[in-house]
């Protein structure tokens, strides 16, 4: 019998329960997150735009750059704040 | 394991030692007068003339008692040893046996020999046998039925190719590399922000195909990463080509054998090779960056299996790398670039400075799409024929750099989206402006590469280089 060392950080995966969806969107505040890809800025103002016609809260978050995670104020912020959010992962 | 120590003279000899075989005639003086238990861990026929000879092939003893040279004479009392000596020599004989007058036809001293339980490979596996290894990471058990690659491989450790199980011997060779503590914390690898312990680098290092003596660079790159600019999260997440490039500096480069010369970014040197494969290792293992999860990469590069090689720093006109990047001459380095691929420059006339940097700088606006600039870092791997013709005309690495950039300078117009019926590219605004390909100190430069052939390389960067996504970093190899 050969014994190896695990090369791993030994965290068992966990994985964790999508939240559920809400039925709808009246009376939550939805977050909108542009992560700084080119254009994202352009499509979520308009989405920002449609949810306001339809009178629905919302708020605008922009991290200060794409190639690192938010920065963990700016998650906090967005966490009290908001019921969901949405970003624009992609250019 | 049951070895409780008489009490009276233990002595530990073996027979392929020179002077155990000296002394054996002192023993057999000593077992006449004294209680004396001789253990011998080669073989136990040896001393003939002493009765009370004890087989230690299993070396059991001979740990326990921390047997460092042979022959080595302990005097023990109450079960506690009181007095030791190794070697030969006659005083210090006299003294732990309490008796004068030992071996007079003997020379009066004689260096011993090396024990057999510290030597390489035998050392390793007593201290697994005694549970003295220290190593903290979880045993996995590997059925005997059972092929360890294929269990490797279903663990999802591998980079797709064969690993070297990592065994307890082998990762503890492996830490003989460094003098840092095992436990030592070297940062928080992301994705997932896991603690890399040197003992967990070690591992992954193992089944790398490393040496022992090159975890220091290894050790050093995952420090290098880990810094903040290198923005290693990034560098793995994006859909952008690169990983982690590897430039080695300083003596450590020679004493590990590693390649600067003929194919220096190609395959074949077990250093270069291992060194950056480790490092890709401890992101997937530790950290959890694994493609088509968090890494992101569209097409990835071979790179990202290992990119690593060393400066040919003999011979070069110019300063190496490390030490244009403040390290002291003399002292090793890694430096860590986040690059992909390379872009072969060819120019087998060019015989004078300017014509070949217009050569390297009308490749270098190639870099990702001729209409993007700023695109990207970069770092040319320049090649001795083409660094002879900067040094015959005294061309120092400043200077290259600047005409580098000053030709690297390109009308605005070329670049605006449609030009040259191209899509791609800037806004109408910079139609009439100058811009240039590279960001102000975006360039880094290297000599490596066989002597013959006048072929340099472009190892072309991330679009988010820079102080917004990713700058180099260089960091001491340390032992």
């Amino acid at each position: 019998m050969t014994v190896l060392l695990d090369p791993t950080s030994e965290q068992s995966p966990t994985i964790r329960p999508r939240l559920p969806r809400p039925e709808k969107l009246d009376g939550l505040t939805i977050g909108i997150l542009d992560i700084a890809k080119a254009r994202g800025d352009v499509f979520l103002k308009r989405l920002g735009e449609r949810l306001g016609e339809r009178g629905i809260a919302h708020k605008h978050y922009a991290k200060p750059t794409n190639t690192r995670p938010a920065p963990l104020p700016l998650q906090q912020q967005i966490a009290t704040e908001v019921d969901l959010v949405i970003e624009g992962l992609s250019d | 394991m049951s070895f409780t120590p008489r009490d009276g003279l233990i002595a530990v000899v073996k027979r392929d030692c020179p002077t155990c075989e000296l002394t054996g005639p002192v023993l057999s003086e000593l077992a006449e007068r004294v209680s004396l238990q001789v253990y011998t861990p080669d073989d136990p026929s040896f001393p003939e003339n002493v009765p009370d000879r004890i087989d230690d092939t299993d070396l059991d003893v001979s740990h326990r008692l921390k047997i460092e040279v042979v022959p080595t004479l302990i005097r023990m009392e109450r079960g506690r040893e009181i007095d030791r000596t190794f070697g030969w020599n006659r005083g210090e004989w006299e003294r732990v046996a309490g008796i004068a007058g030992l071996g007079l036809e003997l020379p009066d001293s004689r260096p011993g020999c090396g024990a057999k339980n510290i030597e390489p490979g035998v050392i390793e596996r007593l201290k697994i046998r005694f549970n003295e290894t220290g190593l903290k990471s979880r045993r996995i058990a590997v059925g005997e039925d059972e092929d360890e690659q294929e269990a490797m491989y279903e663990r999802g450790w591998s980079d797709g190719l064969p690993l070297v199980p990592p065994t307890e011997e082998r990762v503890l060779r492996m830490l003989d590399g460094t003098a840092r503590d095992p436990q030592e914390v070297i940062g928080l690898i992301p994705p997932a922000l896991q603690p890399a312990t040197v003992e967990k680098i070690a591992v992954n290092a193992v089944m790398a195909g490393c040496k022992p003596e090159y975890l220091p660079v290894v050790v050093a790159a995952v420090e290098a990463v880990l810094e903040e600019g290198f923005a290693m999260h990034g560098v793995l997440a994006t859909t952008m080509f690169v990983g982690p490039v590897l430039v080695v500096n300083g003596p450590i480069r020679r004493r590990i054998g590693m390649n600067a010369k003929g194919n220096a970014l190609g395959q074949g040197n077990r250093a270069n090779g291992a060194i950056g494969r480790a490092l890709q290792l401890v992101v997937r293992n530790i950290g959890g960056g694994r493609p088509q999860e968090v890494d992101r990469a569209t097409l990835g590069n071979p790179g990202k299996y290992t990119y690593c090689f060393a400066e040919d720093e003999e011979g070069s006109c110019w300063d190496p790398l490390s030490v244009e990047r403040g390290m002291k001459p003399g002292q090793s380095a890694v430096t860590v670039f986040a690059g992909f691929g390379l872009q072969g420059m060819v120019d087998q006339k060019s015989r004078e400075p300017e014509s070949l940097a217009r050569s390297f700088a009308e490749s270098l606006k190639a870099m990702h799409n001729v209409k993007l600039a700023p695109c990207c870092d970069a770092l040319l791997v320049i090649c001795p024929e083409h660094e002879r013709t900067f040094r015959n005309a005294g061309w120092s690495k400043a200077r290259l750099y600047e005409e580098l950039y000053k030709l690297c300078e390109i009308p605005g117009a070329e670049l605006v989206a449609g030009a040259k019926g191209i899509a791609e590219g800037g806004p109408a605004s910079i139609a009439g402006k100058t811009v240039n390909k590279f960001r102000p100190g975006g360039l880094m430069i290297v000599r490596a590469g066989g002597g013959a052939g006048m072929f340099s390389g472009i190892i072309g960067g991330w679009s988010s280089s820079g102080p917004r996504g990713s700058i180099p970093i260089t960091k001491e190899v340390r032992n």
